[in-house]
Parts: structure tokens; C-alpha cells; sequence
């Protein structure tokens, strides 16, 4: 037979590629590939210490006394009081900083997202949001003052003995922070606003709905999540600020009411926050650390139960799309 | 659709456009106000206000008192040791946090295994939710003593005790607190961009035989070049502006640190402008204590302003081969 030999069957098993080990890299990147683990170890170690070391410095320094005794000024321990005003406080100015912010910024994505014309305000809006984001919260407390302390807005504050407006009280400190919490807020909301699947709003169009009823009826509904989560957020950049209050409550420990409209009359008065309190106390003329922890320790309880309300709200879905920042 | 619903919608739409174009013009405030008060600062220094001359408590206690220092006005102030501070402590924590941010994102989108990343994420979450007071505490509390007792040895104290008293509350301990408080940002964005790396990308790099940290190195992190300026620019914005913590655990002294001093440099306690602000500005505006403040804040408020515009320019021109940002 003239014909060819039949070639040799090919080797039915596929030669796998060994699994890449990192023992087969090179020494640099081995070491990289250690300082990865070394890093993201440590980071573990450092939120675990920071924690921890204020769980056992509050808890032995928290008493049930502390929270139920408006702060007093006294140069004895003893006698100084607890932080119940500056609990109530946070929550006062939360309050008001939280209605303030969540409306505008649920509004500012609505237009951004699904109006947005003409496109370059749109554009000069988006980054007008990012750069109140990067605002330090100094400097918005600065203008706060400035601005609440015009005779106009007088009715907000109190006045000093010679009648000019001090510009300090919780209703102002609470608008300033609304400013602080919108940028965030936005973007949390603009995202809910991006993922939102496009049949949702062909269907209402479809329907001869109008953008406004389609985004009021079948967007916001289907985006609470969303919203719920970003109030959340909010609420936990405006707990957590002290610069603000410092400079628009006037750093002040116990509660100066003004006026004598019963509710009014806190509001229009400074005071001060669990921030301030800690503030005040560590390193300022408070001066009684024991007491900064134990209101340390309820602040960080607040924040810890709002990071996992955080992670509720988004399902746990949401790994990295939390942005700190505004949207962009 | 009828006609009155049409007219509805152009109503809403130009209200909520209102809102929008407010924000813009809230930005314009805020700039003029702060700017506008402050004015009668840099107005009596010229551009020496940004120079070295003196000390800045001096000059702060002259205000106070309304004695101005001798042969000067009474708005005589040179801001140099607080913009140093500024710097240094900025510079500082974001060179620190870019490294060590971009080394945990990675880590943690590509190294690690699925039950050390479920643990890792909360803790990135919480760590960028603790407020700066408690980072302040925790300073005072742990880092401070720990440094004044094993880091600064008695020499290190008595060799720059004619100028300045070492207790711990220091350069370094202001860095490294303020690098814990602006990694998250920075993680976060990076973290993001790098699960966004279209896999096709690294795929092609590796089927080139290119090992997998090279691959992330050079494909993935490079895509993410977007991300890592943006969150670089979102973490320096904060550290300019981070007043509480610095005023807890720098010394609470614009004391200008020394370089020249060798590793004494890093112990030696500094103010920046936005902890200055918060430790001399009572509440008063109209004074001459009042405009200097705003005027610290007018200089803040311009380096936010341009470090906004500078990420949007960078991230336009990375934009094109990257992701995220």
C-alpha cells in the first residue's frame, strides 16, 4: 500500500498549564505580593485596636448616671454631670441637618438624572455638588456664621447684649450641616437613579405618563433603598462632624436657651453635641477624659449601628459602590 | 398626554432646575462671603501674609489685645508655620495612603480569600465612618503616650528644649491618624475601579504569559489610574481640612517643625490652618482675629476649589484607556 503511514493520533489529553503558584514568581514580586497581605492584615488590626480600645475605656467609664445629667460647669469630676443635653443635642441637629439635606439632594438627583437640560448646567451642576464635597467643614462653618448672623436671619439665633445677631444656635448649625450632608446624599441617590433598569421608565412613558408623574410615581417609589441608604449616610457625616458645631453651637457644654417659646427656645439657643462633648472634654477646658470616653463609646455605638443599617439597606450588595464622596 | 400635564412637567422641570442652578450660586456665596471677611487681612499684608515673620501666637495674642505688635498693624500676621504644617501633615498622610490604599485594594479584590474580604469590607466602611473626634481620643489616649515614652528619648527632648518641649503630640502622630482617616476613600474608589477592569484586559496580559501581580500591576492598576487620582484628590481635600483631630493631636503649637533638626523633625508638634482656625477664632467676625480666620479659610476654600478642578482635569486626560474615577 502506497498510502501514507496514518499520522499518530494526537494526544487526547489537553496539557494543562501547571496552576500559577506564587513560588514561581520573581523574589520583587513575591514581596509585593506579601506587603498586600501585610497591609490588609494591619488595616484589620487597626480598625480591631481602635475599637476595641474604646469599647474597654467606655464601658469601664459609662454609668447610667452619665446619661440621664445635663453637664454643669464644675472643676470636680464629680460634680460636672453627664452628657444627657449633648445626646439630645445630636439627635436635634441631626434631626434638622437630615430634613434640610435628604429633600434638596433627592431633588438634585432627580433633575440631574433624569432631566438634566441644558446638558452643560448639567455638567456645571455635577461638579458644582463635588466641589461642596470637597468643602472643609471649617470653612462651611465659617460661612455659616457669617451668613446667620445678618440681622435677617435673626429670628434663628440669639443676639448679644448689644443687639447684633450671634449667628449661633442648633437651627443654624443644623442648616449648615444639611449643606455638609447634601453632596453625599446626591450621590447616593444618583446611583439608586443609575441603576434604576430603563424599561422601568419606557413602560410609564409607554403609558403616557409625564417625566414628573414617572418620576414621582415610578422612580422614587422603586428607589427607596436608595434614598433610605444615603439618609443614612447623611446622618452618619452629620454626627460625626465637630468642626460645625464648635463654631455655630458655641462650644458652650450645657444647653443657653433663647426666648422663651417652649421647643423654640432650645433651638434658638446653643448648646452642645456628643462631638463637642468629647471635644471639649479631652482636650479642651472640660478637661475630664474619663467622661470624653464614656461619650465616646455611646458615639461610636450611633455610628456602628449606622454603618449596619448601612449594609442592611443595600443588601450587603453594595461592596464598593459607596462613595465617600460626590458623584462624578 | 394633555396639555395641562405638559405645562406641569415644564413647571416641575424648571423648578427642580432652580434648586440645581442654587447650588451653583451657593458656591458663589460661600466663595465671596468667606473671601469678602477676610479680605481686611490679606489687604494689610500684601502677600506676605503667606511668608514666614515671627510667631503666629504672638501675633494672634496682639489682636486679641488690640495692641499691635511694635511697627506693625494690627492685622500683622505671616500664616508660613501654618501653611507648613498644612503641607507637611498633608503631603505626609496622602503620600503614606496612596501606597498603602492602592496595596489594600488590591488585596482585597485580588488576593484575598473570600472570608478575610467579608471582614475586610465592613472594616474599610467603619473605618471611614468613625468620626474624627474619636480618632482625635484615640490619638490622645494610645498613640501620643506611646510615642512621648518609647519613641523621644530625654536627648531628643533636651537638644530642641530651647525652642520647643516634646511631649508626643507631634508631627508624626498628626500623619499617621490622618492616614488611617483617609484611607477608606482612597481603597474605596481603587477598590472599585479594579473590579471594573474589563477581564479581557487581563486576560490578554496573562495569556503573554505575564504573572498575575504583573498582570494587576501593569493592566489592572493602570486602568484604575482614573479612580486613584480622583480618590487621591477626594483624600487630600479632607486632610487639608481635617481641623478636630489635628487640634487633639499635634500639640495644638504653630510651632514650624525643622527639618534640619534630623528625626527630632518628626516629633515636633505643628498646627495647620484649619486646626489654627479652630483654636483662636472665638466667634467673633468683625474683629481683626475674625478676618484673619477668614482668611485662613479663604485659602482653604481656594485649595479645595483647585484641587476639584485639578481631579476633573486629570481624570478627563486618563479617562480614555481607564475605568472608574
Amino acid at each position: 500500500m502506497a498510502t501514507a503511514q496514518p499520522a499518530a493520533e494526537p494526544a487526547l489529553e489537553m496539557v494543562r498549564p501547571r496552576r500559577e503558584t506564587t513560588a514561581a514568581w520573581p523574589l520583587v514580586d513575591r514581596l509585593a505580593y506579601l506587603l498586600c497581605w501585610a497591609v490588609g492584615i494591619g488595616l484589620c488590626l487597626v480598625a480591631l485596636g481602635i475599637v476595641a480600645l474604646m469599647f474597654v475605656k467606655g464601658i469601664s467609664e459609662l454609668h447610667l448616671k452619665l446619661l440621664v445629667e445635663a453637664p454643669s460647669a464644675s472643676l470636680h469630676q464629680t460634680q460636672s454631670g453627664g452628657f444627657s443635653t449633648p445626646i439630645v443635642g445630636t439627635l436635634v441637629v441631626t434631626a434638622i441637618g437630615t430634613l434640610v439635606a435628604v429633600p434638596i439632594a433627592v431633588a438634585l438627583a432627580a433633575w440631574l438624572n433624569e432631566y438634566g437640560r441644558p446638558r452643560w448646567l448639567a455638567r456645571a451642576v455635577e461638579s458644582g455638588v463635588e466641589t461642596i464635597a470637597g468643602i472643609p467643614s471649617i470653612v462651611l462653618a465659617l460661612f455659616g456664621l457669617l451668613l446667620f448672623a445678618r440681622p435677617f436671619f435673626g429670628f434663628l439665633s440669639g443676639s448679644t447684649n448689644n443687639g447684633a445677631v450671634t449667628g449661633q444656635s442648633f437651627l443654624v448649625a443644623g442648616l449648615v450641616m444639611g449643606i455638609l450632608a447634601i453632596p453625599l446624599v446626591a450621590a447616593t441617590v444618583s446611583e439608586g437613579f443609575q441603576q434604576l433598569p430603563r424599561r422601568l421608565r419606557e413602560a410609564s412613558f409607554a403609558l403616557g405618563k409625564t417625566r414628573t408623574t414617572t418620576t414621582r410615581r415610578v422612580l422614587l417609589p422603586a428607589m427607596r433603598p436608595a434614598i433610605a441608604s444615603g439618609t443614612v449616610l447623611g446622618m452618619g457625616r452629620i454626627i460625626g462632624d465637630t468642626a460645625i458645631i464648635w463654631i455655630l453651637l458655641g462650644g458652650t457644654l450645657h444647653n443657653t436657651p433663647v426666648g422663651s417659646t417652649p421647643i423654640l427656645k432650645t433651638l434658638r439657643g446653643t448648646g452642645s453635641t456628643l462631638t463637642s462633648y468629647v471635644f471639649s472634654n479631652a482636650a479642651g477646658e472640660g478637661n475630664s477624659p474619663q467622661k470624653a470616653y464614656a461619650a465616646a463609646f455611646v458615639l461610636l455605638l450611633i455610628v456602628l449601628g449606622l454603618n449596619a443599617l448601612v449594609t442592611r439597606l443595600s443588601g450587603g450588595r453594595s461592596l464598593y459602590t459607596t462613595r465617600w464622596g460626590a458623584k462624578r | 398626554m394633555h396639555r395641562r400635564d405638559a405645562a406641569r412637567d415644564r413647571r416641575v422641570e424648571l423648578l427642580l432646575g432652580a434648586l440645581a442652578v442654587g447650588v451653583i450660586a451657593l458656591i458663589v456665596l460661600i466663595l465671596v462671603t468667606v473671601l469678602v471677611n477676610g479680605w481686611p487681612s490679606f489687604s494689610a499684608n500684601g502677600l506676605h501674609w503667606f511668608g514666614p515673620g515671627g510667631d503666629v501666637v504672638t501675633q494672634f495674642r496682639a489682636m486679641q489685645s488690640s495692641i499691635p505688635l511694635p511697627g506693625h498693624s494690627i492685622y500683622y500676621f505671616r500664616a508660613w508655620p501654618l501653611i507648613w504644617g498644612t503641607l507637611l501633615t498633608t503631603v505626609g498622610a496622602v503620600l503614606i495612603a496612596l501606597v498603602v490604599s492602592t496595596l489594600t485594594a488590591i488585596f482585597l479584590t485580588e488576593f484575598a480569600p473570600l472570608p478575610v474580604q467579608r471582614v475586610l469590607l465592613p472594616v474599610v466602611r467603619l473605618l471611614a465612618g468613625v468620626p474624627s473626634v474619636i480618632y482625635g481620643l484615640v490619638g490622645i489616649v494610645a498613640l501620643v503616650p506611646w510615642i512621648n515614652e518609647n519613641l523621644i528619648s530625654d536627648g531628643r527632648k533636651q537638644s530642641v528644649a530651647y525652642v520647643v518641649q516634646l511631649n508626643g503630640a507631634s508631627l508624626s502622630t498628626a500623619i499617621v491618624i490622618l492616614t488611617v482617616m483617609i484611607l477608606p476613600i482612597m481603597v474605596a474608589l481603587t477598590a472599585n475601579a479594579l473590579t471594573a477592569v474589563p477581564p479581557a484586559w487581563r486576560e490578554g496580559s496573562a495569556a503573554l504569559g505575564v504573572n498575575r501581580w504583573r498582570t494587576i500591576w501593569r493592566v489592572s492598576l493602570r486602568a484604575a489610574r482614573p479612580a486613584i487620582a480622583a480618590g487621591t484628590v477626594l483624600a487630600t481635600a479632607r486632610a487639608l481640612g481635617e481641623a478636630i483631630m489635628i487640634a487633639m493631636v499635634s500639640g495644638g503649637r504653630p510651632f514650624e517643625a525643622n527639618p534640619l533638626d534630623g528625626l527630632t523633625f518628626l516629633f515636633e508638634p505643628v498646627e495647620t490652618l484649619a486646626s489654627g482656625i479652630l483654636e483662636e477664632f472665638g466667634g467673633e467676625t468683625n474683629t481683626p482675629i475674625g478676618h484673619t480666620a477668614y482668611a485662613m479659610g479663604a485659602v482653604l476654600l481656594f485649595s479645595a476649589a483647585m484641587l476639584s478642578f485639578t481631579s476633573w482635569v486629570v481624570r478627563r486626560r486618563l479617562r480614555r484607556y481607564g475605568v472608574g474615577g
